[in-house]
C-alpha cells in the first residue's frame, strides 16, 4: 500500500519537475520582448478594436503611440472612441502632454427620404449597399444618395446608427457616436462624413451629396443641392462655403453658425443641428408649418428648428 | 461531341426568335451615342453642338490604346454633348444627334456584293488592324473589348489559331444564329481577315449543337475556304466564355489571370465581330449598326433587328409589338449575364446583343434560405472555384482569404447562383469581393 | 407598366432547384425501405417512425419559435422530416415512445439547432440522436425484434442480428459461428432482424439509385464507402476466416443506409469530389475496424460522426481543380 502511494508520488513529482524545466526553458528561449508601456497604454484604451484610429485594433494603436512617444510627440494620434480623456491618460503614461482635439461626429449627408426622393425601380438581390451600387444608380434617380441597405449600420460597433424605416435613411445617435469612421468607410457612395461636432453639438451641414447638374438633381430629389450657389454668396464674408461639381460644401472650421445659408437655400438642403428653437413669426404661418414639417422629418437625432429668423447663437 | 471540362449548367434555352429573319429597324428620331461603349478609356468627342453629321462620320476618337472611336449611325445635327443614362445604370458623357434624312458618307460601299480576300491582295496584317481600329470595332458578344488590341499580340506571344465564338450559349438570344444563316460567306471572309491580321492559317468556328442548321450551312460554305473548320459543341453554359471556348475547341486551358488567351496561342472573336470586321475592311463601313435580339415570353413578336447604334430601346421594343403590360424587368443582354436596365430611354450600344423583357413573376428572385452546403455551386463553377466560400468570405470581408481562393478567376457567369437550391445571391457577394480584391491587387502593384 | 422596374445583378434566371426538392427527394428515395419496414415490423415500425418524424418536426418548430424567436417557419423545408425519418430508420422497432422523443430532442435540439439550424450543424443530427440513445440506453437500443411480428410493439420477441453473430465469431475465434448467418438472398431482401431501415439492402439501393438519377447526390460517397468496406473486409476474410465474407458485411447492419443516406448528408459531408472520396474511404475503414475490434457490433454511425468532424479539415485541403491549374503546375516544373 505504502509502496503504491510512494510510486504515485514519485511519478507525479517527476512529471511535475520535467514540465517545470520544459516550461522554464521554453519561456526563456522563446520570450518576446515587448515594451511594458504598450500593455499599459492598451489597458486605458477602450478595446473596441474598431480601427477608427487608423491602426489595426487597440494593441496596434498602443504600439504606435509608444513609438511616437519615443519620437517625442503624440501628434496625429487620436483614439476617436475614447476621445480627449483617454488620450490624456495615454499621454500621462508616456510622460507627454497632448494637444486638445475637437470632438467629431458622423453626419449622413443625404436627405433623400422616401418622400423627397421617389423610388423609380426596385432593387432585388443581396441586401447590401455595395451590391446595389453595382447596379448603377440604384432605386432612385439620384446616383449619389443613400442606398438604404444599411451597410453603415451593420458596421457600427457602438449601436449609434439606426435605419429609420419611415425615411429609409440611417440616423446617427450623437450620444453614442464615437466618430470612429467605420460607417464612412463602409458607405460605397461616401455619404457619411466625420465632421467637427461643433460647440454644444451645433453645426450647419449641406445634407446632400449629389454632384449632378441642377436640373437632374432637382428632378431626382426634392431636397437635393442643385449647385445654384446662393449659399456661397451669403457666406462671402467667411468663405466657409465652396461649390464644386455642382455641390456646396460647408467647411466646419470656417463656419460661424450664422445660418444665413440655411435660409438662402431654395431647396432646403442645408440644415442646422442642435440649435435652440427660434421664435416663429406670425405673418408666415403657412410657409412656417411647411418648413417645420420638413425639418422634423429631416433632422437626425434632435429636431432642428424652423428657419425663419436668424438668432445669433451663444457660440458666436 | 466537344465541350469544356469543368462545371457548367444547362439553362432552358428559350430561343423564341430563332426562326425570325433579321429585319431592319426604323431610324430613331434622336440617336444618343454613349462615350462608354467599350472597355477601357472613354472616347473623346470631336463634334460640338450644331455640327452636321452623316452616317459614318467620326463623333469621338479613341481615348487611348485600349479604347475605340465612335461613329455616327445617323445623319443630322448634333443637338448636345451631355450626360445620358446608359446601360451601366449611371449617367455618363454622350453625344446626342437629331436625325434628319439618311445620308451616308461616300466612302462607304453599300452594295451587297461579296468581296473575297483574293479580290484585295494588297491588304496586309498591318493594314487590316489599322482599318479595324479606325472603324471602332469592339467585341460584339457583350464584353466590348476593343478588337484591335486583341489582334496586336504582346511581344513574346504568338497566335496559333483563331476561334470564332458562334456558341451563343445565353438563353433567348438568337442574333448570332440568324447572322450565320443569313451572312455565312461574310463571316468566313471576316475570319480570313482576322487570320491574316494575326498571321495564322488555322481558324475554328465553334457552334453549339442546338443550331444544327447553322452548323450544316457553315460547314458547307467553309469547304471553299482553306484552313477553316466548323466545330460543333455540346450545349452547355457558359461555353461562350472565352476561356471555356478555347478549352472546348482546342483543349487548352488559359491559366489564372493575368494570363490571357494569347498565352495559349488562341485569339477568340465573336461571330458578330467577324462580320463587322468584314464590313469595315472590305466595305469601309465603320461599326454603326448591329443585330439585336428583342425577346421575352410576353413580347408579341420576338425578333432579330438590324438596328443603328444609339437607337433608344423603347423604339426597338415598339417595333416588336410594344412593351407588355406585365413587364417586371428589362435586361440588356441575355438572362445569365445581362444588365437590368433602369429605363427604356437608354440607347443601344456596340455591346447590346439582346433586349430581354421578363414579366414580373419571372423577374423576382425567390427568398434566399441558409446554405445547406450541397456543393452544387462547386460542381457548377466552370472555373473550378468554390462559390459558397467566396461569397461567405466577401460577406465577412476576408479579402485575403478570397484572394487565396482565386476570387479573381471568377468570370461572373452566374452558374453558381443559377444552380443554388437555397436561392442565395452568391454572385452578388462574389462581385463585391472580386472588385475589392482587384482594387487591393492594383494598389499593391502600384506601390 | 404599373409597377416599378426591378433591378438586380445577373443572373436573372434560376434553375428551379430548391432545398425542399432535395429534402423531399431523399424522403421519396426512402419510401421503398419504409414500406419494407412496415411489411416486416408492422405496428412497431409505424409507431416508431410516426413518433420520430412528428417529434422532430415539433421540436424544430418549437425551438425556432420559442427559443431562437426567429420569424418564419423552417419546418416546410423538409429537413426536420428527413431527420425524423432517418432517426426512425436507425432505431429498433420495439423502442418505447419516450425514448424516441428523447432521441428526437437530442437530434434536433443538440444536433442541429444549437449550432444555428439548417446548414450550420457539424454532425449529422439523426446520428447524434441515435448515438446518444445507443450510449445512454444500450439495452433497449440493441435488442432487435425478429421480423414478421406485425402486431407486436415493445413486447416483440428479439433475436441476435447478423452483426452479433459476426462479433461472436470473432470473439470465439471459431469460423463455424458464421454458419448461423442468414443466407445472402435473405439479407438482400431483408428478412433479418435489425433497425427499421437496415433490413432491406435491395430497396435501399433502389432509393440510392433514385437519388443519383435525380442528381440529389453524387456517386462519390456511397461508392467509396461500399468499395472500401468490400475490399478491406475481403482482405480480412482471406487472412483469417473468422472475419465474415465481404458481401455479408456489406449487407449487414446500417452499412448501406449509412453509405447512401446518412454519410451523403449535404451539410456534414465534404464539398469536392476528391474530398468526398477521402471521406468515404475513411468511413469505410473506420466502420470495419470498429465492427471487428470495437466494443460495439455496429460501427457505421460512429465512423460517420468521426468523419463529420474531419469535414471542415477536408474542405480546407481538398480544393476543386481550378481552371487552368494543369498549365500552372506544368509551368512551375
Amino acid at each position: 500500500m505504502v509502496n503504491v502511494i510512494l510510486i504515485a508520488v514519485c511519478v507525479l513529482g517527476l512529471i511535475g519537475l520535467a514540465s517545470a524545466v520544459i516550461l522554464f526553458v521554453v519561456s526563456h528561449k522563446f520570450a518576446v520582448h515587448e515594451d511594458p508601456r504598450i500593455a499599459q497604454v492598451g489597458a486605458v484604451l477602450p478595446q473596441a478594436n474598431c480601427g477608427g484610429c487608423g491602426y489595426p485594433g487597440c494593441s496596434g494603436f498602443a504600439a504606435a503611440c509608444v513609438k511616437a512617444a519615443d519620437g517625442g510627440s503624440l501628434e496625429g494620434k487620436l483614439c476617436p472612441v475614447g476621445g480627449q480623456p483617454v488620450m490624456e491618460q495615454v499621454a500621462g503614461i508616456l510622460g507627454l502632454a497632448v494637444e486638445a482635439a475637437a470632438p467629431k461626429v458622423a453626419v449622413v449627408r443625404c436627405n433623400g427620404t422616401c418622400e423627397n426622393r421617389p423610388r423609380q425601380a426596385q432593387f432585388d438581390g443581396a441586401r447590401s449597399c455595395r451590391v446595389q451600387q453595382m447596379t448603377g444608380m440604384g432605386e432612385t434617380g439620384c446616383g449619389y444618395g443613400c442606398l438604404g441597405c444599411g451597410d453603415c449600420v451593420s458596421k457600427c460597433q457602438f449601436d449609434a446608427l439606426h435605419m429609420n424605416p419611415e425615411t429609409g435613411l440611417p440616423e446617427v445617435d450623437e450620444e453614442k457616436c464615437t466618430a470612429c469612421g467605420a460607417c464612412a468607410k463602409a458607405c460605397p457612395r461616401g455619404i457619411i462624413e466625420i465632421r467637427l461636432k461643433g460647440p454644444k453639438g451645433r453645426r450647419v451641414v449641406v445634407l446632400c451629396n449629389n454632384k449632378d447638374k441642377g436640373a437632374i438633381a432637382n428632378k431626382a430629389c426634392k431636397a437635393s443641392c442643385i449647385g445654384c450657389g446662393k449659399c456661397v454668396k451669403t457666406c462671402e464674408k467667411f468663405e466657409a462655403i465652396t461649390l464644386e461639381n455642382n455641390l456646396a460644401y460647408i467647411d466646419a472650421e470656417k463656419c460661424k453658425m450664422c445660418r444665413k445659408c440655411e435660409e438662402a437655400c431654395p431647396k432646403g438642403a442645408i440644415h442646422g443641428f442642435n440649435f435652440p428653437p427660434r421664435k416663429p413669426k406670425a405673418e408666415e404661418p403657412a410657409a412656417q408649418s411647411n418648413q417645420s414639417n420638413q425639418s422634423n422629418q429631416n433632422t437626425q437625432s434632435t429636431p432642428s428648428t424652423p428657419i425663419k429668423e436668424v438668432e445669433p447663437s451663444k457660440a458666436e | 461531341m466537344k465541350t469544356f471540362k469543368i462545371g457548367g449548367v444547362h439553362p432552358a434555352e428559350n430561343k423564341l426568335s430563332a426562326a425570325s429573319p433579321i429585319r431592319e429597324a426604323a431610324l430613331p428620331k434622336q440617336a444618343v451615342f454613349s462615350m462608354f461603349q467599350h472597355i477601357g478609356a472613354p472616347a473623346k468627342p470631336v463634334v460640338k453642338k450644331g455640327d452636321e453629321v452623316k452616317v459614318g462620320t467620326l463623333l469621338a476618337e479613341a481615348g487611348g490604346f485600349v479604347s475605340a472611336p465612335i461613329h455616327s449611325s445617323v445623319s443630322g445635327k448634333v443637338s448636345k454633348v451631355d450626360v445620358a443614362l446608359d446601360a451601366s445604370g449611371t449617367r455618363r458623357m454622350a453625344v446626342y444627334v437629331d436625325v434628319e434624312g439618311d445620308e451616308w458618307e461616300e466612302s462607304i460601299d453599300r452594295s451587297p456584293a461579296l468581296v473575297k480576300l483574293s479580290n484585295r491582295p494588297e491588304l496586309d496584317s498591318k493594314a487590316i488592324v489599322e482599318k479595324i481600329k479606325n472603324a471602332g470595332i469592339v467585341g460584339m458578344g457583350g464584353a466590348t473589348f476593343p478588337c484591335h488590341v486583341k489582334l496586336s499580340p504582346p511581344p513574346g506571344c504568338k497566335a496559333e489559331c483563331v476561334i470564332i465564338n458562334a456558341v451563343e450559349c445565353e438563353p433567348y438570344l438568337t442574333a448570332d444564329h440568324r447572322l450565320m444563316l443569313e451572312h455565312p460567306e461574310e463571316i468566313l471572309v471576316g475570319l480570313q481577315l482576322i487570320m491574316k491580321a494575326v498571321g495564322v492559317n488555322k481558324g475554328y468556328i465553334g457552334i453549339e449543337n442546338n443550331k444544327p442548321d447553322a452548323i450544316a450551312l457553315m460547314t458547307e460554305k467553309a469547304k471553299g475556304y482553306q484552313g477553316i473548320e466548323v466545330v460543333p459543341l455540346k450545349v452547355k453554359y457558359p461555353q461562350g466564355g472565352e476561356k471555356q471556348l478555347i478549352d472546348a475547341v482546342i483543349s487548352r486551358q488559359v491559366p489564372a489571370p493575368p494570363a490571357i488567351p494569347i498565352n495559349v496561342g488562341a485569339v477568340v472573336q465573336n461571330v458578330g465581330t467577324a462580320f463587322a470586321i468584314y464590313q469595315a475592311v472590305m466595305k469601309n463601313k465603320p461599326l454603326i449598326d448591329r443585330i439585336i435580339t428583342v425577346t421575352g415570353k410576353s413580347v408579341k413578336q420576338p425578333s432579330n433587328l438590324l438596328a443603328r447604334l444609339g437607337t433608344p430601346f423603347q423604339q426597338l421594343i415598339d417595333e416588336c409589338g410594344g412593351l407588355p403590360e406585365d413587364s417586371g424587368k428589362i435586361i440588356g443582354g441575355g438572362p445569365m449575364m445581362g444588365k437590368a436596365l433602369l429605363s427604356l430611354d437608354i440607347p443601344m450600344t456596340k455591346g447590346s446583343s439582346g433586349l430581354l423583357i421578363m414579366n414580373d413573376k419571372e423577374a423576382r428572385r425567390a427568398q434566399p434560405s441558409p446554405c445547406i452546403r450541397c456543393a452544387k455551386c462547386v460542381s457548377a463553377c466552370p472555373m473550378g472555384l468554390e462559390p459558397y466560400l467566396l461569397s461567405k468570405q466577401s460577406k465577412l470581408e476576408d479579402w485575403e482569404g478570397a484572394e487565396k481562393n482565386d476570387i479573381t478567376s471568377c468570370i461572373e457567369c452566374g452558374s453558381c447562383q443559377f444552380t443554388c437550391p437555397s436561392h442565395r445571391p452568391l454572385l452578388d457577394m462574389i462581385r463585391v469581393g472580386k472588385s475589392t480584391v482587384m482594387g487591393i491587387i492594383r494598389s499593391r502593384a502600384a506601390k | 407598366m404599373a409597377n416599378r422596374l426591378i433591378i438586380s445583378l445577373s443572373p436573372h434566371v434560376h434553375g428551379g432547384d430548391s432545398v425542399q426538392k432535395n429534402m423531399y427527394g431523399v424522403c421519396i428515395a426512402l419510401v421503398p425501405a419504409l414500406l419494407a419496414s412496415l411489411w416486416f415490423f408492422g405496428l412497431g415500425a409505424a409507431i416508431v417512425l410516426a413518433t420520430s418524424v412528428l417529434s422532430c418536426v415539433f421540436f424544430e418548430w418549437a425551438i425556432t419559435k420559442f427559443l431562437l424567436k426567429r420569424p418564419g417557419c423552417t419546418i416546410c423545408d423538409g429537413s426536420a422530416v428527413l431527420t425524423g425519418l432517418l432517426l426512425g430508420f436507425n432505431l429498433p422497432s420495439n423502442l418505447p415512445i419516450w425514448l424516441i422523443i428523447i432521441g428526437a430532442l437530442v437530434a434536433i435540439g443538440i444536433g442541429k439547432m444549437t449550432f444555428g439550424g439548417l446548414g450550420q450543424n457539424p454532425f449529422n443530427p439523426a446520428l447524434v440522436g441515435r448515438v446518444f440513445l445507443l450510449i445512454s440506453f444500450p439495452v433497449q437500443m440493441t435488442s432487435w425484434p425478429v421480423a414478421g411480428q406485425l402486431t407486436a410493439y415493445t413486447d416483440a420477441e428479439t433475436a441476435a442480428t447478423p452483426l452479433f453473430i459476426m462479433q461472436n465469431a470473432i470473439a470465439s475465434g471459431d469460423p463455424a459461428e458464421l454458419q448461423k448467418l442468414p443466407d445472402a438472398t435473405q439479407m438482400l431482401i431483408g428478412q433479418t432482424g435489425g433497425s427499421l431501415g437496415e433490413v432491406s439492402a435491395l430497396l435501399l439501393l433502389i432509393g440510392c439509385a433514385f437519388m443519383l438519377w435525380k442528381k440529389i447526390i453524387t456517386w462519390h460517397i456511397p461508392v467509396s464507402i461500399l468499395g472500401t468496406v468490400a475490399v478491406f473486409s475481403g482482405i480480412m476474410h482471406i487472412v483469417n476466416p473468422i472475419y465474415a465474407m465481404p458481401h455479408v458485411v456489406l449487407m449487414s447492419g446500417g452499412l448501406i443506409l449509412g453509405a447512401c443516406f446518412m454519410a451523403t448528408d449535404y451539410v456534414t459531408s465534404p464539398m469536392t469530389g476528391k474530398g468526398q472520396l477521402i471521406y468515404g474511404i475513411c468511413i469505410g475503414l473506420l466502420t470495419v475496424i470498429i465492427r471487428n475490434w470495437g466494443a460495439y457490433p455496429e460501427g457505421m454511425s460512429f465512423a460517420i460522426l468521426i468523419m463529420n468532424a474531419f469535414t471542415p479539415l477536408i474542405n480546407t485541403y481538398c480544393k476543386p481543380e481550378r481552371f487552368g491549374e494543369v498549365i500552372r503546375k506544368e509551368e512551375k516544373k
